[in-house]
């Protein structure tokens, strides 16, 4: 052993380096080049999107977002003059998300707080599958039992709220019709992003330290007392997230919205009233008859959709992860 | 059953126990020290904790065999005896907690001051209220400032108090941690090191002025720099409270308690083996096992 | 042992006189709501209901604050409080399932399983037609989404969880993304990208498609779970006997997590069966058989409840609940199915 040498230098660690067998480097670059599936898929969408609505875009400039008029007229040599403006839309999108979430997030955390501490194993066991399965139903099918079930019930509580509350400005309405309004296309939202914010809430109330729990016990607390100092402040983080990830999914729902939403292409704030905007399902009641033009301005509908939804998603996640691994 | 020690302490109370089969477990040492104690039995420490006939199961699983132990007022007593011996989960009867994991039963009585804690009605948050407990880890509430750590407690149970700031401090220095953080009580509690956590802990558990307070292994997640202070903390609160401490580490037990308890699992549910002085548990215990284990031979 | 004739007791559970109260105060709760809406002018299953929760609250406070004072009544109402909740959701998705069996079974008749609409329209009479040929195209976009989204899913769950490369942040963060595209967008895509620029045609293979691109992110999430709970010690004992990680994932991973796997690809078809909108643009409505799937407008389930909504008539609108019946029945059985598997897949471990 040589201990003169300059002993001093510190050993570098040393690279382990692998050659993998050929099988193996084929498996891998398949496997890689399948993952990236996800971000060829997207960006496609976005090119194609971008490329078929340009024109509009174009034309409209930020007009696009910010008008509210929705026309195309042919005068009579032949010439159009087109009138694409997406404002109603986006905001009746976000006032029938917000109804949504309004009513979702209460349900949805008061019922995860079920699951996790008051249900006895029985209950607990169906009532998750039963959340789970709100997931699974098809979206048209929101859509038939909004129309036919809850529209005639929601009219009636939409009359209620009027009574009791019209003098507030957004339940007052300018003509006593209280059909297929964003009130009513909110609740049909709010139930089908239930399952969603129940299950991560439930999921990140699950994982609240025991330790926790335990302390806030040892010290007095009744259950709700200890849900209070020790779980919600855990969990809060994972409801916003999970909100979120719903707001996601209400904005971009399309079929159930339409079939209780009569679009109406002018800003209404007073969402007991049969007039409401929704870029998804504005889609496809434009689409059947629509012009090359008209198909222009929807793709670019599509594309800020898109980037809408995506956009929330992104925060939604990032916020999720976020408490999670913070363990806070 | 081979029960080592069968002494009848002369307490008629103990006997006429129907869940127990007549087998108290010696407590001739402890009910004569009650005797040299420094507060004589009563207000406001009370008359102390009493274990008597306490089963404890898991589903199935019968963890925890008869056992009857007597806390008097104002002293230390430590468990100890080796893993899966019934230790930790006997501690959890004594305030209630062994309920919380699911499909557990108990049987037996525990008395506080005399008084039934598992009485059907009684208002468990109250029991726990007045045995108070501090965990292996520390755990504080890591949303919650130092100083609203302390006080939670209050806020958890609504208690009514004159003036906080007070408390505030008298808790902390009780649990000889005020002058660590008085500068910085706003601050949040995760930035402290682990027994300045723990020391928290005890803080917290003290501001709602339990009778009686538990400790499972106070000091296991920390370092002998920690352990010694933690040490000191149990020595000073002695003084006003009784004080039950579970304990992997025998010369934690003999530096800390006035009586030592011994438990042991056969294989088939834990039983205490022997209570008495910690002194002579240590010096000249009477049963073999207990001679074993505190010597080193096993566990 | 002697200690055997000691019973086990819960001295915590609620005891007999706890349960008295408990069912006391919830039938005085009923009494006192019956007696409320019957005396005043408020009325109806709302009356009911939220009347009876809250001479619930109140009654059952009354019982609670004598035994354990502000802080029981607080606890106690906080309980009460998410059963509410709870039930309400409970309530929403009962009155779904019924609405559809309710309504959905009247219609329900050998034609309706066996015949298309060729010779009928959906103003007819229920007897007349069925709806087989739908049934048949949706399981053949199913087919299609599933030969696409399966490979691409369960590949790159195998990047996630396998292979572990630099990317692998990136694809899960995209993964994500993706499955928060709206389906309106995916149709609108599959519209843009391939009818508006190749001779290719509304068919169900475009169908197929625009479905995989909502059922991808479903299967890799599951995916990705599942092939998480395989041991590692599994992979390394493959490795350590000098499999390649080729032969290990093939011959060790995979297997493993088969019947997960199975989960998971059921319930990306669970996620994509009932979906609308991507259809409207992408397949178009047929109403007979169509064989081709890469030629021609193709009828689907979803798109005969979409007509028979739109339609209107009492004849449209019970095609409609009938076929949304059949289509719900078909994801619950998967569902259900999709649920054996992941329990058997959890228990194995």
């Amino acid at each position: 052993m040589s201990i003169d040498a300059p002993a001093k230098a510190i050993p570098q660690p040393r690279k382990i380096t692998t050659k993998p067998r050929v099988s193996d480097q084929i498996f891998r670059a398949i496997v890689t080049a399948f993952s990236f599936s996800a971000l060829v898929i997207l960006s496609l969408i976005a090119i194609f999107l971008l490329m078929k609505g340009f024109n509009t875009l174009k034309q409209q400039g930020i007009g696009f977002i910010t008008n509210f008029e929705w026309s195309v007229v042919v005068d009579d040599g032949g010439v159009e003059t087109a009138h694409f403006g997406l404002q109603a839309m986006l905001i009746g999108t976000v006032v029938i998300s917000f109804i949504a979430l309004f009513i979702a997030v209460p349900l949805s955390v008061l019922t995860a707080l079920f699951l996790t501490f008051y249900a006895p194993e029985r209950v607990k066991r169906i009532l998750v599958t039963v959340v789970d399965l709100m997931a699974a139903f098809p979206s048209i099918l929101y859509g038939l039992w909004g129309f036919f079930v809850l529209m005639p019930m929601a009219e009636y509580w939409a009359k209620l709220i009027h009574k009791w509350l019209g003098w507030i400005y957004i339940f007052d309405l300018p003509d006593p019709i209280y059909t297929r309004s964003p009130f009513i296309a909110g609740i049909v939202l709010s139930v089908m992003i239930i399952p969603i914010i129940t299950s991560v809430s439930r999921e990140v109330f699950a994982q609240t330290p025991l330790d926790r729990v335990q302390a806030a016990y040892a010290l007095g607390a009744t259950k709700w007392g200890m849900i209070r100092a020790v779980v919600l402040p855990f969990g809060a983080g994972g409801v916003v997230g999970g909100s979120m990830l719903g707001l996601g999914r209400a904005f971009g729902e399309t079929v159930a919205v339409f079939s209780v939403l009569n679009i109406v292409f002018r800003t209404n704030f007073q969402i007991l009233f049969t007039q409401g905007g929704n870029v998804a399902s504005m889609i496809i009641q434009k689409w059947g008859e629509a012009g090359p033009s008209e198909v222009s301005a929807l793709m670019a509908a599509g594309l800020v959709l898109f980037i809408l939804t995506l956009f929330v998603n992104f925060l939604a996640n990032s916020v999720v992860t976020r408490t999670v691994k913070s363990g806070r | 059953m081979n029960t080592p020690v069968k002494e009848n302490d002369g307490n008629g109370n103990l006997m006429s126990d129907q869940t127990n089969n007549a087998r108290p477990s010696s407590l001739s040492d402890v009910s004569a020290n009650r005797e040299r104690n420094k507060v004589g039995g009563t207000a406001p420490l009370g008359t102390g904790l009493e274990a008597r006939g306490v089963h404890a199961w898991f589903d199935k699983h019968h963890a925890l065999s008869d056992v009857s132990l007597d806390f008097s007022a104002g002293t230390v007593t430590a468990l100890i005896g080796p893993s899966g011996c019934g230790k930790s989960t006997f501690i959890r009867t004594l305030n209630r907690m062994h309920e919380f994991i699911p499909k557990t039963s108990m049987a037996g009585q525990v008395l506080l001051d005399g008084k039934d804690i598992y009485e059907p009605g009684i208002d468990v948050t109250k029991i726990r209220l007045q045995i108070g407990m501090v965990f292996q880890k520390p755990n504080p509430f890591p949303s919650m400032t130092i100083g609203e750590n302390v006080l939670s407690g209050i806020k958890l149970a609504q208690l009514k108090v004159d003036n906080h700031d007070e408390l505030l401090e008298e808790c902390l220095t009780r649990a000889g941690l005020w002058n660590e953080v008085k500068d910085r009580l706003g601050a949040h509690a995760g930035g402290l090191s682990g027994g300045q956590q723990q020391r928290l802990c005890i803080a917290r558990a003290l501001a709602v002025k339990p009778k009686v307070l538990l400790m499972d292994e106070p000091c296991s997640a920390l370092d002998p720099g920690s352990t010694l202070r933690i040490e000191e903390t149990i020595s000073q609160l002695s003084k006003s409270m009784t004080i039950v401490i579970v304990t992997h580490n025998m010369q934690q037990a003999a530096r800390v308690s006035d009586y030592t308890a011994f438990f042991l699992s056969d294989g088939g549910p834990g039983q205490m083996i022997e209570v008495g002085p910690t002194t002579e548990i240590f010096s000249r215990p009477r049963d073999e096992r207990t001679e074993n284990y505190v010597t080193g031979r096993f566990g | 042992m002697s200690t055997t004739t000691v019973k086990p007791i819960k001295p915590w559970a609620a005891s007999p006189k706890d349960r008295a109260m408990t069912g006391l105060s919830f039938f005085l709760s009923l009494a006192v709501t019956a007696l409320i809406v019957e005396t005043t002018p408020m009325k109806g299953k709302l009356a009911y209901f939220f009347l009876f929760f809250l001479s619930w609250f109140i009654i059952d406070s009354l019982f609670v604050i004598g035994k354990s004072g502000t802080k029981g009544v607080r606890d106690a109402l906080a309980a009460k409080v998410t059963l509410l909740g709870a039930t309400i959701v409970s309530l929403a998705v009962f009155s779904i399932l019924w609405a559809t069996v309710s309504r959905g079974i009247k219609g329900l008749n050998f034609n309706f399983l066996t015949e298309n609409m060729r010779n009928a329209s959906l103003f007819d009479p229920i007897g007349k037609g069925g709806i087989l040929h739908a049934i048949l195209g949706t399981l053949m976009l199913i087919a299609i989404a599933v030969f696409f989204s399966v490979p691409m899913g369960i590949l790159t769950a195998l990047y996630l969880t396998e292979i572990k490369g630099k990317a692998a942040p990136l694809i899960q963060f995209l993964v994500q993304a993706m499955s928060g595209v709206p389906s309106v967008v995916a149709g609108l895509f599959i519209y843009a990208a391939i009818i508006l620029n190749t001779p290719l045609r509304s068919s169900a293979f475009l169908g197929g498609l625009a479905l995989t691109i909502l059922m991808v992110p479903t299967v890799t999430r599951t995916a990705q779970e599942v092939l998480n709970l395989v041991p590692r010690d599994l992979r390394e004992a493959g490795l350590a006997m000098g499999a390649t990680q080729w032969k290990t994932v093939a011959l060790v991973v995979v297997p493993a997590a088969r019947s997960g796997l199975i989960t998971a690809t059921i319930l990306g078809i669970a996620r994509i069966a009932g979906e609308t909108a991507p259809l409207l643009f992408t397949v178009g409505v047929f109403d007979s058989y169509n064989f081709n799937p890469f030629k021609g407008d193709q009828g689907t389930i979803p798109t005969v409840v979409w007509r028979g909504l739109i339609g209107g008539t009492p004849e449209s609108v019970q095609r409609a609940w009938t076929s949304i019946m059949v289509l719900l029945t078909v994801v619950l059985i998967m569902f259900i199915t999709a649920r054996a598997f992941g329990t058997k897949a959890m228990k194995k471990k």
